[in-house]
């Protein structure tokens, strides 16, 4: 009895040592292995009969070069990198200057228009698609880079008026003050004083409306129904449609379209991590 | 306006603006001086309403007005290309009576199990385990690796689970492995598995970052909290139910409200993995908004559909919050 007891409690500290180790190993392992098994599939010859987890007989990146340039996935990439210039930037500024003025400017109204701005934040794509489709293509704007990029940098707007305005709020008021007593126009105090000091979130939101540009997927495929515009997800979901059999091939294409949101994520991890765990997401 | 001018009006405005008792006698410099005041603080609000201007024209023109469009529409039957005719409340009543609509949202509350309960439950026990004894080491490389699934696009996913669920995939690879070979199956394809199959790709998405916010959430609790309870003579189940939930309620939230938002507005995934079958029993309103909308020819049910899931959506971010708020 006294043995049992003795070798039961060491017995028990070890497993309570190791389980943050075992819990670790099978969260990442549970990540990682879905990815390693399509990284596997897209190095296999075209045409082999493929199981989930097998080696390939030589390195065929000869899929990834077929994605790229016959299933065009070369041009997918090209206006997705389109849309997200032309989206992240403008996006980034409309927000921080609403932000700026919301935590630190007389605004008229100021509770009511905030409050405006975050019920933006529940409607999701599905309650303004419909109408954005008919009412784009009524004035010209679908198949376009501007109608979809429009249409983005609206749905994004609640965010980051949010982020950003919680960023100026917690600026010292007295540095604010002391711009305003010298002379600085509001102008002046968010360029000069302001804005210097606030890279990170300004980092932040940037990588946040990248990658979230970037995976947009019920907007690019509505709005454009050119195969020659679409955006890499959009290609990638018509593109599963109709030549969903050859895996390699599609394998290569999917792990194309992820390079480069996964390179701006490691990059930029601790943004991308500091953004979503505050309640950051959309779409 | 010279800078000397500014600072003379500008700065005072606040106190000239607020009532004071008038001083006796006619002062026309303090009249006038008070005008200015007034005028530069109109002049100001001014300016800072163009500063949200940029921010509130495209958010008004491309989410709110289209929201409201939405709205319009479900009052009508259209097919898209013919006139509309109003048919005031109809298509709400579909959705009630509908057996595919019903189903649609059975599923999305299905989802919810998902995409929100179970990565909670997950990520909670998760962190609770690897919190009592975790060095810090590491914990760098295991944050970049679980917010992977997060990072990539939701179509992505979908391709690599249906790589998954396929029939010579690594799932029934593995069953057939350990013996369980008569169990594999064409998940994606199953009129059985085909929802608790693309549900559990939502587990696979959430469940790290569920897990990384209770660990940094675990993190702020002081540490003098478990050790009296320690002294009490809690146990871990206990610790982790008295302590570590109760505290952990602004993680929930945050946890709650990203879930449940996606479960509810799913529709990458299961466009993707399942188009909504084998038959309907995949299909979640997303789908059958796309489908009646752009395939269908019943833009008003999809309309109608899209504003119920957004009032769902927007009543249930509120009733979070505002759990989330009221003290323990």
């Amino acid at each position: 009895m006294t043995t049992l007891t003795s070798t039961a409690a060491p017995a028990r500290a070890v497993a309570g040592r190791l389980a943050a180790p075992i819990v670790l190993v099978l969260f990442i392992a549970a990540v990682l292995v879905p990815f390693a098994s399509l990284l596997l599939a897209a190095l296999q010859p075209a045409g082999a009969p493929l199981t989930g987890f097998a080696l390939p007989d030589g390195l065929h990146f000869e899929n990834f070069s077929r994605a790229w340039s016959a299933a065009g996935f070369g041009t997918l990439l090209r206006s997705s990198v389109l849309i997200a210039v032309c989206v992240v930037p403008a996006a980034v500024v409309c927000a921080t200057l609403a932000g700026y003025a919301l935590a630190t400017l007389d605004v008229p109204g100021r509770g009511r228009l905030y409050a405006y701005l975050l019920l933006g934040l529940s409607i999701p794509t599905e309650g303004t698609i419909i109408p954005l489709y008919y009412d784009l293509r009524a004035v010209g704007l679908t198949n376009t880079v501007p109608g979809l990029a429009l249409a983005e940098i609206g749905a994004f707007m609640p965010f980051g008026v949010f982020w950003m305005r919680a960023h100026f709020a917690t600026m010292p008021r007295s540095l604010i003050e002391a711009a305003r007593l010298d002379g600085a126009s509001s102008w002046a105090t968010l360029w000069r004083i302001l804005l210097p000091s606030s890279r990170p979130a300004v980092t932040t939101l940037g990588v946040l409306y990248f990658v979230w540009s970037w995976n947009q997927f019920l907007l690019p495929l509505i709005l454009i129904q050119d195969p020659s515009r679409r955006t890499a997800p959009a290609g990638l979901g018509f593109f599963t449609g109709q030549f969903g059999v050859d895996v390699p091939l599609l394998a290569a294409a999917t792990l194309i379209v992820i390079a480069p949101v996964v390179l701006v994520y490691l990059f930029f991890q601790r943004h991308f991590i500091s953004g979503v765990l505050s309640g950051a997401l959309k779409g | 306006m010279t800078t000397a001018d500014r600072r003379l009006t500008a700065e005072p405005a606040r106190a000239l603006a607020a009532p004071r008792p008038t001083k006796p006698g006619p002062d026309r410099a303090g009249r006038g001086g008070r005008r200015t005041a007034r005028s530069g603080r109109r002049r100001r609000r001014t300016v800072a309403l163009l500063y949200l201007l940029p921010a509130l024209l495209p958010y008004t023109l491309f989410s709110v007005l289209p929201l409201l469009h939405t709205a319009y529409l479900s009052f009508f039957d259209w097919d898209g290309v013919t006139l509309p005719s109003f048919v005031g409340l109809d298509n709400y009543g579909r959705i009630g009576s509908d057996p595919q609509l019903r189903a649609a949202a059975w599923h999305a509350g299905a989802l919810i199990l998902f995409f929100s309960v179970l990565p909670i439950c997950v990520g909670l026990v998760a962190a609770a385990l690897v919190s009592r004894r975790a060095g810090r080491r590491g914990t760098g490389l295991v944050r970049t690796v679980l917010f992977l699934p997060q990072v990539i696009p939701l179509v992505a996913v979908g391709i690599l689970w249906r790589w998954v669920y396929a029939e010579d995939g690594i799932l029934n690879q593995a069953l057939r492995a350990v013996g369980l070979g008569g169990l594999a199956d064409a998940w994606l394809g199953s009129f059985t598995w085909a929802l608790p199959a693309v549900g559990l790709i939502g587990t696979w998405v959430v469940s790290g970052l569920c897990m990384v916010l209770f660990l940094s959430g675990t993190q702020r609790i002081d540490q003098e909290i478990y050790e009296a309870a320690r002294m009490d003579g809690a146990g871990p189940v206990r610790e982790f139910w008295s302590i570590t939930v109760p505290l952990l309620r602004p993680e929930f939230a945050v946890a709650l409200s990203i879930t449940v938002i996606a479960a509810l507005s799913s529709f990458d995934l299961i466009y993707i993995t399942t188009g909504g079958g084998p038959g309907n029993s995949t299909v979640v309103p997303g789908i059958l908004i796309y489908r009646l909308a752009f395939g269908g020819g019943a833009v008003g049910v999809a309309s109608a559909l899209a504003i119920v899931l957004t009032a769902v959506i927007s009543v249930a971010v509120l009733v979070i919050n505002r759990l989330s708020r009221e003290a323990p």
